[in-house]
């Protein structure tokens, strides 16, 4: 028995560990009695592959077929993004899609169904999966697409592993010219800049913005919006020209150990977010950077998660409609200045319309904020809860530690349609976490 | 790409898995062994995606003696021959049933020594080449936890010793590994203490390492050298009233 938890390290959990190498390991720890839930490089924040029994993805994780010509990738579910990038972007690919962190598995991207910075334009990880393997149940294996056990298949892309255990996928990467990428930094004064900058920019491949939480009057919601596009060689600098697709192997920080809980107060975060806006200290600001700081700046710092100290955090991450959201957005932000709970990293983006049957985005405005848990914490996001249900919104379980099964069921259209699949494939919900369980989804 | 070819004896294993990895990235040729030839492929397609790596598989039976020469004359003669098979077995299970000891015995030591010995035969025909045997902290004092392991991994090592020794003499080199716990997936439900546990990759850079400077024996964590005296200098008077 060890301990283990998401990456927000809350909640814990004690619980055993099984590994698997070959599909009959993975068979054979099926055919015990214990509840379980896939577990891959445990990246997603909350409770969602931690239970009392786990089976960890990380020794399944070889590349199985690799069309360097067409740009198909065929690998096995515990393979890590940061894997692939390294062995597809000297060949001139490039993920479709990838989240603000590498270092989650294949299976996990497919179990969240991952977005990023393109999804107003090109959608969520499930659009460039051709196809998978999955372990159900009944210790059976089935090969699904979007034509093979369709039902499967939808249920599984953001379905948190609760339709089985992926063993392998098929996917589409992306051709690039070079591994750096145009980049745009523009400010914002304020919430309603940022929005219509958002809309503004819509055709660019990449954007996201951060967002200062904390800041109130005129500078309400004041932000930068980060846009980006894959560079092309005539783009590129004389030094980067000689190896477009090689970027050098940067050194990396370490957070050694918790940061005590007072390290993030208002006073700090105010400090911080003053510097970062100060940065920028013109308008718009260009330059052609390597993709790494521009996908992935936190993948630089390891174990980043313990600034928000040995309690944990919860990342807390909505989406609201176009339509209206905007207002929402504001009440949102309001709560979170009056009560001085401000985020260190606020991040706010634009989706592109839902693809998927229980998909999180949908067409609107998505905030990710992060908060360390304290007292009250808890009840506070049951108020934000109550706003983003009362706009038509809705939480991201990939991140989500504590909602409850009421606002779940509520938020997302197709949670009964989605529930059926599971129970049909999960009749006796062989596979659990502490997060369906909370949820009444398998309990 | 480097002409040089490794011969990995067990290559399903997590230490074996890693030790292609390690070779892989030095351009060496590999031939990767085990029982489960299938299991094999996927291992195969990895290394050349990832490594653009030069890969062979062969199926080999470590208690099927006689197909031993047979066996090296397939995949032919390597650089460097790894030893990484073995077998953990149970031991309450091999108290009770003399199929399960023998087992140990016979693939952690029979086995191993059978092929070891083809090999052997063959470097010194071409008067080069590096052996390397996995052999284990639990060979060097029998306990009453895992004897028939300990015991079989004692033979191996003291097999391993006098080869070097009869090599040493025709221009080959041999080592000896003795890893202490490896976080494997054998272990992974275990609680190991963190400081005494050494990741896979871990284990296989120490051994490509040390098989190139012509070490003789090595611990890959060297408190477990520290660790290992003090067990075998307790006098057996007290050893054996322990629970170990």
């Amino acid at each position: 028995m060890k301990k283990i938890s998401g990456w927000g390290n809350y909640p814990l959990v004690d619980a055993e560990v099984n590994r698997f190498d070959t599909e009959r390991e993975l068979i054979k720890l099926l055919a015990s009695d214990s509840k379980t839930i896939a577990r891959g490089n445990a990246r997603s924040y909350g409770d969602s592959a931690i239970g009392h029994n786990v089976i960890s993805s990380l020794s399944h994780n070889r590349m199985l077929h690799f069309d360097t010509n067409n740009g198909v990738l065929k690998c096995e579910a515990g393979v890590l993004f940061s894997e692939i990038l390294d062995v597809i972007v000297p060949k001139g690919w490039f993920l479709p899609v990838t989240p603000g962190t590498k270092f989650i598995t294949v299976g996990g991207a497919i179990a969240s169904d991952v977005h990023g910075k393109n999804h107003h334009g090109e959608g969520s990880f499930s659009i460039y999966l051709d196809e998978f393997e999955i372990a159900c149940a009944d210790g059976s294996i089935k090969t699904c697409s979007r034509t093979d056990e369709h039902e499967l298949f939808e249920a599984t892309c953001g379905g948190m592993g609760l339709t089985g255990v992926i063993l392998n996928a098929t996917f589409r990467l992306k051709k690039i010219e070079s591994a750096y990428i145009a980049q745009k930094q523009i400010k914002a004064k304020n919430l309603d800049e940022i929005v219509e900058l958002f809309d503004e920019y819509k055709s660019a491949t990449y954007s996201m913005a951060w967002i200062d939480c904390l800041k109130g009057g005129k500078s309400f919601g004041r932000s930068i919006l980060i846009c980006g596009e894959h560079a092309n060689l005539e783009e590129l600098s004389e030094s980067q020209k000689r190896a477009p697709l090689n970027l050098k192997p940067k050194k990396k920080l370490n957070v050694p150990f918790n940061f005590p809980a007072i390290a993030l107060n208002p006073l700090s975060i105010k400090a911080f977010n003053a510097l970062y806006y100060a940065k920028n200290y013109k308008r718009v600001m260009e330059g052609v950077i390597p993709y790494e700081p521009f996908f992935y700046p936190l993948d630089a710092i390891n174990n980043w998660n313990r600034m928000y100290g040995k309690n944990g955090f919860v990342q807390y991450q909505f989406v609201l409609p176009k339509e209206g959201g905007k207002e929402g957005l504001v009440k949102i932000l309001n709560k979170i200045r009056s009560k001085g709970m401000g985020s260190f990293l606020a991040v706010l983006k634009a989706f592109g319309e839902q693809n998927d049957l229980i998909a999180f985005p949908m067409e609107g405005l998505t905030l990710a904020l992060d908060f360390p848990v304290r007292k009250g914490l808890f009840e506070f996001l049951n108020e934000l809860d109550a706003v983003v249900l009362e706009y038509g919104g809705r939480i991201y379980l990939t991140k989500d530690a504590r909602m409850d099964a009421r606002t779940l069921a509520q938020s997302y259209p197709n949670f009964s349609k989605w529930k059926a699949i599971v129970e049909k494939y999960n009749p006796n919900f062989k596979f659990a976490s502490t997060q369906s369980d909370r949820l009444n989804i398998t309990s | 790409m480097n002409d040089k070819k490794v011969l990995i004896l067990g290559a399903t294993s997590d230490v074996g898995k890693a030790l292609a990895q390690v070779y892989a990235e030095q351009q060496f040729q590999l031939v990767l062994a085990a029982r489960n030839v299938k299991d094999l492929e996927p291992i195969k397609s990895d290394l050349e995606i990832r490594n653009e790596a030069k890969v062979e598989i062969a199926e080999f039976e470590a208690t099927d003696y006689s197909s031993h020469p047979a066996f090296i004359d397939k995949v032919g003669i390597p650089d460097i021959c790894i030893c990484v098979f073995g077998y953990l077995g149970d031991q309450t299970e091999a108290e009770n049933n003399w199929d399960e000891a023998k087992s140990i015995m016979s693939i952690n030591y029979i086995g191993a020594a059978s092929i070891l010995e083809e090999v052997a035969k063959k470097m010194i025909d071409k008067k080069t080449g590096t052996i390397v045997g996995i052999s284990s902290v639990a060979g060097e004092r029998g306990r009453q936890s895992n004897y028939f392991y300990g015991s079989s991994k004692a033979g191996f090592t003291a097999y391993l010793s006098g080869l070097r020794n009869r090599l040493f003499h025709k221009g080959i080199h041999v080592l000896t590994v003795k890893p202490g716990f490896i976080d494997t997936k054998m272990t992974a439900g275990m609680d190991l203490p963190k400081p005494l546990t050494a990741s896979p990759l871990q284990v296989a850079k120490a051994i490509a390492k040390a098989a190139r400077k012509k070490k003789n024996t090595i611990y890959v964590l060297s408190m477990w050298r520290l660790i290992m005296y003090i067990i075998k200098t307790i006098p057996e008077g007290i050893f054996k009233k322990l629970k170990l």
